[in-house]
């Protein structure tokens, strides 16, 4: 069983994610960004059609070529020696160091304690009728899952085939596909974990929202 | 009790004031506010008698400074009257001018659109012991006193939709229509139907309906105003103003604020003085042809003699137009001349039948046309020495004389002995073809077909790359001068795609701006396609000698102008040619981007129309390639707003005449031409990667608050929405061009 507030203890010693920044290709690197602790941001708009900040330029061929910010946070440290210099693809430039939001940190939590149960296939996915009517009536956490269980459908191409759930069992917890949307493989569909720990879950996840204070 | 009411509307009347002249400092309304504050501290100390009396010589005051404040107004306090709330609107003036009228398509905010309100009306009027109704089709925008589900009178485009839809019924019940213009500006979302291409749709319409059409502007706001103005007859409130661009909008783009950025008053109100935009101004530069005067600084729903005055102005002007069309109106025509003061009673007491018969249909058209085709004659510049202009006159002449003996007197026996002849050629196909048919059977019998061996070996075999079958000769005859550069370029789209960086020699050169991997058009230079295009040597340049200028005298424009003028060799931001595409004869208008953003004012307009009446008399095909265009050129106002419903009469003409008019977009278009003469064209076609629309991405998030995804105007989304017919690679616009004109459009074309 894991300790859930361990985790979160462990995320709150560092309540952050470094993020380095690497040459995406060849070229001469001028640093717009001149001093560590400058803050950056992430590209913005209801697009995101705002780049971000602007950390450096690449020129190659006499092309010069930006390198935005893609998260937003403070610049941790700069790579100042290769100012100016011409560098390989994949040198170490910058790193960025991301403050986690409460989104993030529960996310974290989450993706520890919980047993994801991932898309096998691109499809859409519904929960049998029998599953799906508790879902809608008592939310997620009313539903007990086994493994073998038959839980879900899945519909591709106007063909459905059943699909059972592998993994503890445990009650489900979050549920991360939408109704009638194409769920790519690999994606996570449900979250499940012990049922003794349901309560605990959720009580380190009401803390983070309370009390995590967002720095981005 | 009456005091009491009296006062609180003296208190209406200076918060008005207050309105109108906004921050301003004003001595006169210190005063009305001093004197309403007096009266109140001595109010309840005073007899009935007394305070009636105090009251009265209050309102005289009123009267008095209100009539002295409206000697005042700047062109940004008559924005601000226009804009007020309080301010007369179409369901007053449907209230009060007409006898009776019955609201069609809507009902409050229960309607496709409630800022385009539609009624069929009509005005009772006496002959004798008769009395007429003579019905009209009112149509206009309606504010609604601030109602929000009016949206300010910014109307949608299937508003405008349903104004076009109404006129054509009036035209079918053959009753006048009377628009009453009052709107800040379209509403610029791209949704089916558009508001670029169904403001086009309406000027194309409008320049050929067959009744009279009375205008009356109190607030005309850029394309959203021309969307109902184009009619015979235009009257304007003296309070109102008609405009290219808000004085905010031309303050944002003089002093080149980005979004959000707040713009100084004071550069606004400048704006509002610079941009010509007040009753007088219009009146004076001939886009209005009367002024309705209203009450002291502004007409509003209480101002019941305003609405006579309107009434008989309105009862005037349709008189007019139906005069100037009429078989017999002599007497009638001489009472009612433009430069007489006739007394409203005596325009409404002469029986004028508002009805119209085909011959006098076709006199309206034709003197409709000419109304506009004679307006912003002198808002350009025209450099050619006289001789020049008395060559290019009695060329036109000639021209119009062969074009009559060739296409119309002589053509027309052509196309009747050529008739008769296929008749008589088909006929005897047949019974050859039965005749022959038994001796061919035999023919074929005699023995089996032989190939020529050589031409079976080409058929068969693979391409020898020796022989140079892969070498590809491109074959441009211009080259970008960016092929010279010697740098890599990246492709925006490399992140979707994945594109690596591209040389420039070859991107800009054995390319032409094209990425090889996923396809995206870097904007080309203009003369990329003139060279490229078209038949070599074949581009003849005519009326170059026009030139843009500054009509209005916008203060620092001059400089402008003559550094475009400079950097590009051009005088304005329209060239037109006389070419050939294989061999084809074609006139060619092109708006090029790098003069003044290709915006278009009276010189480009004027230089459309002349092209147009060019391959009109030499039935020519016409081909509209636009490099780029931001629309219409806001520092020549009116001059250049205007051009919108000029040239798109100039093209209705054109295509009438059974003329091909093809619309070639490139790079970015919008706004006023693409509202116009250019989204009026059946023959809409991209460049691939163009952007085609309205308004931009910062003008849409500044009036309407929405955001709009970045590729919300790119080509292939105005051809998902209908708004163009094709999307051409640029490589390919030669052989497009040369298919389109075997294929498509045009009875008169002279290869046809």
């Amino acid at each position: 069983m894991i300790d859930v507030k361990s985790v979160l203890e462990e995320i709150k010693a560092a309540p952050y994610e470094e993020i380095e920044i690497k040459a995406p290709h060849t070229g001469v690197v001028t640093f717009e960004v001149k001093e560590t602790g400058v803050r950056a941001v992430a590209p913005s708009g209801a697009y995101l059609e705002k780049p971000g900040t602007l950390l450096a330029s690449i020129t190659r061929e006499r092309n010069v070529k930006p390198l935005h910010a893609m998260v937003s946070g403070e610049v941790a440290t700069i790579h100042l020696e290769h100012s100016g210099a011409f560098v390989e693809a994949g040198t170490p430039l910058l790193v960025l160091r991301h403050y986690l939001t409460k989104d993030e940190v529960v996310a974290a939590i989450l993706r520890r304690v919980l047993h994801l149960f991932c898309a096998p296939e691109r499809a859409k996915y519904y929960f049998i009728p029998s599953v799906d009517i508790k879902v809608k009536a008592g939310g997620c956490r009313a539903v007990t899952v086994k493994p073998g269980m038959e839980l879900f459908i899945v519909s591709r191409m106007k063909r459905e085939k059943p699909l059972a759930y592998d993994g503890p069992e445990g009650i489900i917890y979050a549920v991360y596909f939408q109704h009638d949307d194409n769920v790519e493989a690999g994606q996570a569909l449900i979250g499940v974990c012990p049922e003794n720990q349901t309560g605990l879950i959720q009580d380190v996840v009401n803390r983070v929202h309370s009390d995590w204070e967002e720095r981005n | 009790m009456d005091t009491e009411k009296r006062i609180a509307e003296l208190s209406e009347r200076l918060g008005y004031i207050r309105d109108i002249f906004g921050s301003r400092e004003n001595a006169n309304i210190t005063l009305l506010t001093s004197k309403l504050h007096e009266f109140g501290e001595r109010e309840p100390l005073a007899s009935p008698q007394e305070a009636a009396r105090l009251v009265q010589q209050l309102e005289d005051l009123f009267v008095f400074l209100e009539k002295k404040l409206d000697a005042e107004l700047s062109a940004m306090d008559v924005v601000r009257i226009v804009r007020h709330p309080h301010r007369v609107s179409l369901k007053d003036i449907l209230e009060n001018v007409y006898d009776n009228y019955t609201e069609i398509g809507g009902q409050d905010e229960y309607s496709i659109d409630p800022g385009m309100l539609i009624a069929r009306a009509y005005i009772t009027r006496r002959r004798g012991d008769k009395v007429h109704h003579q019905p009209v089709m009112v149509i206009g925008q309606e504010k609604g006193h601030g109602q929000e589900f009016r949206n300010g009178g910014s109307v949608k485009p299937w508003g405008n939709a349903k104004a076009l839809q109404y006129m054509k019924v009036a035209e079918t019940e053959k009753i006048p229509i009377h628009t009453f213009v009052s709107t800040p500006g379209a509403f610029p979302v791209e949704d089916y139907p558009g508001a670029a291409q169904q403001i086009a749709r309406n000027l194309y319409e409008m320049a050929g309906l067959k009744v009279p059409v009375v205008s009356v502007i109190s607030e005309g706001g850029s394309g959203g105003a021309e969307a109902i103005g184009l009619s015979d007859a235009r009257l304007m409130f003296s309070h109102g103003y008609y405009s290219v661009i808000s004085p905010e909008g031309a303050a944002a783009i003089e002093a080149g604020t980005r979004q959000g950025q707040r713009v100084p008053p004071e550069l606004i109100t400048a704006c509002a003085e610079r941009l010509k935009m007040t009753a007088r101004d219009n009146l004076s530069m001939g886009y209005v042809d009367r002024i309705i005067q209203e009450p002291h600084l502004g007409a509003r729903p209480y101002h019941y003699d305003f609405f006579k005055t309107l009434r008989q102005e309105i009862i005037r002007a349709t008189d007019q137009v139906f005069l100037s069309i009429a078989g017999m109106k002599f007497f009638r025509a001489m009472a009612l001349g433009r430069h007489k003061d006739v007394s409203p009673a005596d325009a409404e007491n002469m029986y004028v039948r508002w009805t119209v018969d085909e011959a006098a249909a076709e006199r309206l058209l034709w003197r409709r046309y000419r109304k506009y085709r004679c307006m912003a004659e002198n808002a350009f510049v025209d450099s050619r020495s006289p001789t020049k202009r008395l060559y290019a006159n009695v060329q036109g002449v000639v021209w119009s004389g062969y074009s009559f003996l060739r296409y119309d007197f002589l053509g027309k026996q052509e196309k009747r002995l050529s008739k008769a002849l296929g008749e008589v050629e088909g006929e005897l196909r047949v019974v050859v073809d039965k005749m022959s048919g038994s001796l061919r059977k035999m023919t074929r019998r005699s023995g089996p077909a032989v190939c020529d061996a050589e031409k079976s070996r080409m058929l068969t075999e693979l391409s020898q790359p020796e022989l140079g079958a892969c070498l590809e000769d491109w074959g441009w005859s211009y080259i970008s001068p960016r092929a010279r550069e010697d740098r890599a370029v990246t492709c925006p789209n490399m992140k979707q795609s994945g594109c690596p960086d591209l040389w420039a020699p070859d991107l800009f050169g054995d390319f032409a701006g094209v990425c090889s991997h996923c396809g995206h058009h870097f904007p080309m230079e203009y003369q990329w396609y003139l060279h490229n295009v078209f038949d070599p040597d074949s581009l003849h340049e005519f009326n170059a000698e026009i030139e843009a200028g500054n009509p209005l005298d916008y203060p620092g424009f001059v400089d402008k102008l003559e550094e475009a003028k400079k950097k590009t060799g051009r005088k304005s931001s329209c060239l037109t040619y006389e070419s050939r595409i294989d061999g084809k004869k074609i006139v060619v208008a092109v708006l090029i981007a790098p003069f003044r953003g290709g915006t278009v004012g009276a010189a480009e307009g004027e230089k459309f129309i002349r092209a147009l009446a060019r391959a009109r008399k030499r039935h020519y095909p016409f081909l509209a390639y636009v490099h780029g265009t931001a629309g219409i050129r806001i520092q020549e106002s009116l001059n250049g707003l205007i051009q919108m419903p000029r040239v798109t009469m100039a093209v209705r003409r054109y295509i009438e005449a059974g003329g091909l008019y093809l619309v070639l977009y490139d790079t970015n278009s919008y706004a006023g031409p693409v509202a116009s003469f250019l989204g009026c064209s059946p023959y809409q076609f991209a460049i691939r990667s163009s952007n085609i629309g309205f308004a931009g991405p910062g003008v849409i998030k500044e009036t309407t608050g929405i955001d709009i995804p970045p590729n919300y105007h790119n080509a292939y989304q105005a051809l998902t929405r209908g708004h163009v017919q094709g999307i051409w690679d640029r490589r390919e616009v030669r052989k497009n061009l040369k298919n389109a004109l075997l294929t498509i459009g045009g009875r008169n074309l002279y290869y046809r």
